[in-house]
């Protein structure tokens, strides 16, 4: 009896090691600290915070809870920081997250300036950073990296979709207006580039600081040079004063105005009366179709306000960044990106996303108008959808990449 | 047409009614500082905050309860002015004897809890105020199409900064206000009320900033951190007019503007930075500041 007591316990124990072991098989044993922890480093309290902000840590969450809180039976962390648009206070806490929190995949990032520090801290450590937010190619050129992705949208894209449109549209000659840091000066080149190429002119720019507070005497410029387009190489609170500035000076009256990087909230902020007519190119807009709808819906009960492309774009970074570390049982960053460039990824923020060597993320882009305020429903009815500019067309061909990563 | 530096004299003439404009704001709201400062010896770093919360008062005041511009250049200041004096009564009146720093880092922090409350409610992007009908619309100066707001701007704040002085430097209340800082123990032994004059210049001060805030909502989105990207240039301005001068402030405030605008046209890129380089140059040659009286 007694040694078959043994027999049975000890077959016991061989079930168990063997069970663990197929366990550990199957994930390969290599959660780090047994936690998948997303880390969103955004704007919580300065002029991109509408942009980013809160929105971005609650679409993160909402990718967590589609996933029931745990991946490979491990728990889903959402951590977020302010990284106050210092480049220098995003590396350090970026640094930290990293060799203290635990944290894996770091996404949002918006500010071009915080994206590159963050994208040198990630790839010194081995993570991912898979940026929503920021605009600068550089991101997958001069300073790419085999860590970092470039989500949602960049400045190439956002060139290519109005620059060319407008052009098209008789806007041929251009002056811009551009935010004097990293970003504005990407956006202003990419833009040009494209206005030369569909045959358009530049009559000059002028380049103003961050969070001007009186945007009068730039505008005088644009009005100086005659130009048909004022292009507003800048973003958030500085187009928001920009356009509202154009229309008292009557510069709305002589030349168009074209918002080189606007959000759906800017559009909310300054009312359809400012802005109608004015071309914007993004990656998404919540009333696209069902999925996006229904999305939306979720995110506005939670929020108040609708999604914008950044808010979807660390939506659907999580779920891709999630999806991968499911299919590969690891956390660890080398089998996770090459997953990730290996398959194609469907969600409601698009379909059949590619992600390429320089880091782009490749998916399709869109041209919209702004309604007029009579042709709008109501609150957050702001777009008609004038282009769907195909993926292949939407980005910087990675033949014109300047990234050192790509084997030629 | 002639140009200087390859700028034409249209143009210049354009900016420099621009750098008016923006020096009336630097002017009313250094005014404010100036008076707080040469009175309570505060330096009050919550007065973008509370500029910032005019402006608020006066997109509240429209979008719920539908009173308009005019009535809310009156109210707002009112309404602000007395948040001032609860601000001076419940936490500045115990920092008087203490060294500047002290009520320098309880303003700051103030700044902050009003910045931050108002982030909470109504996000960063702001709100649109609209432009009063009377001074809708623009006039063609031939330089230069300037709408009519911002001429009423210059003409109004002109008008208060002229009358503050003058209260200040020329009525019997100026000397007793003049004489309270100077002495107040024997301000006090002839009967006058010291504290509650204190309290009131506070309210005025802090007045003067909402009054700004209303000023400023029909020009620049109304948000929570127009006061911050503000308040440090009005800063710069009050140290080289001369800490607690009111003439300097005021000076100063439009010169400065208008050296800005120009800066604008030629190298804009430093047009952020022009008015610290001023500063520097000022504090290395008069550290009082230009109409500052060394003590």
């Amino acid at each position: 009896m007694k040694r078959g007591k043994i027999c049975a316990l000890s077959c016991a124990a061989a079930l168990v090691v063997i069970a663990g072991c197929k366990d550990a098989g199957q994930s390969g044993g290599k959660i780090t600290d047994d936690v998948v922890r997303v880390g969103v480093l955004t704007d919580l309290s300065g002029l991109y915070s509408d942009a980013g902000g809160q929105g971005s840590v609650v679409a993160a969450n909402m990718a967590a809870e589609d996933f029931g809180g745990t991946v490979l039976g491990k728990k889903i962390d959402v951590v977020s920081v302010d990284h106050q648009n210092k480049a220098d206070v995003a590396a350090q806490k970026v640094r930290e997250w990293i060799d203290r929190g635990g944290v894996d995949m770091i996404t949002d990032a918006l500010n071009s300036a915080v994206a590159l520090a963050t994208s040198k801290v990630v790839a010194e450590k081995k993570k991912i950073l898979m940026d929503t937010g920021a605009a600068s190619t550089r991101l997958t050129n001069e300073d790419c990296t085999p860590y970092t992705i470039h989500h949602t949208y960049d400045t190439y894209a956002l060139a290519n979709g109005t620059g060319r449109a407008v052009v098209k549209q008789g806007g041929d000659t251009w002056f811009f207006l551009t935010a004097d840091y990293a970003f504005g000066h990407s956006l202003e080149q990419d833009t040009m580039n494209v206005v030369r190429e569909s045959g358009g002119k530049v009559l000059g720019a002028v380049r103003h600081p961050l969070s001007a507070s009186d945007f009068s005497s730039f505008l005088l410029q644009a009005q100086a040079s005659k130009a048909k387009i004022v292009g507003l190489a800048n973003a958030g609170g500085d187009t928001i004063n920009s356009i509202k500035a154009a229309n008292e000076f009557g510069l709305t009256k002589t030349q168009n105005l074209v918002g080189l990087l606007v959000f759906v909230n800017n559009i909310h902020s300054l009312g359809l009366e400012a802005t109608q007519g004015m071309y914007v190119t993004e990656a998404w807009y919540w009333d696209l179709n069902d999925e996006t709808r229904k999305w939306s819906r979720r995110f506005f009960d939670r929020t108040k306000k609708m999604p914008n492309m950044i808010h979807a774009g660390v939506y659907s970074a999580t779920t891709m960044y999630l999806n991968a570390v499911k299919a590969t049982g690891t956390d660890d960053a080398d089998a996770v990106m090459a997953w990730m460039r290996a398959n194609k990824h469907n969600d409601m923020f698009g379909t059949d996303m590619t992600l390429r060597e320089d880091g782009r993320l490749v998916h399709d882009m869109y041209l919209f108008q702004v309604k007029k305020p009579s042709e709008s429903k109501g609150p957050w009815d702001y777009y008609h959808v004038r282009e769907k500019i195909t993926a292949d067309h939407a980005f910087q061909p990675i033949s014109l990449s300047r990234c050192p990563l790509i084997s030629r | 047409m002639t140009e200087i530096f390859g700028v034409s004299i249209d143009a210049l003439f354009g900016q420099l009614l621009l750098g008016l404009v923006n020096g009336s704001f630097y002017a009313i709201l250094s005014l404010g500082l100036a008076v707080i400062f040469g009175l309570l010896n505060i330096i009050n770093f919550a007065h973008g905050a509370l500029y910032m919360m005019g402006a608020y008062a006066a997109w509240i005041a429209l979008t719920y309860f539908g009173i308009g511009y005019w009535p809310s250049l009156l109210l707002a200041p009112l309404i602000v002015g007395a948040f001032g004096m609860v601000i001076e009564r419940a936490l500045l009146q115990w920092l008087y004897k203490l060294d500047h720093l002290y009520g320098l880092l309880l303003t700051f922090g103030v700044a902050l809890i009003i910045e931050g409350t108002y982030r909470h409610f109504f996000g960063v992007s702001g709100q649109p105020y609209p432009v009063p009908e009377l001074l809708a619309g623009s006039t063609d100066l031939g330089f230069m199409v300037l709408p009519n707001y911002r001429a009423w701007v210059v003409v109004a704040s002109a008008t208060v900064c002229l009358v503050t002085w003058l209260v200040i430097e020329r009525t019997r209340l100026g000397a007793y206000l003049r004489a309270g800082t100077e002495n107040p123990k024997l301000v006090q032994a002839f009967g006058i009320n010291v504290p509650l004059m204190v309290t009131l210049t506070y309210g005025f001060g802090v007045a003067l900033a909402a009054f700004a805030g209303v000023l400023a909502a029909p020009v620049i989105q109304v948000s929570p951190l127009m006061g911050s990207n503000l308040i440090i240039v009005v800063f710069a301005v009050v140290v080289i007019g001369g800490m607690g001068s009111i003439l300097g402030s005021i000076a100063t405030g439009l010169g400065l503007g208008v050296i800005e605008g120009f800066t604008k046209v030629f190298y804009p890129e430093a047009s952020s930075t022009v008015v610290f380089v001023i500063m520097a140059i000022v504090l290395l040659v008069r550290p009082a500041g230009l109409f500052g009286r060394e003590k």
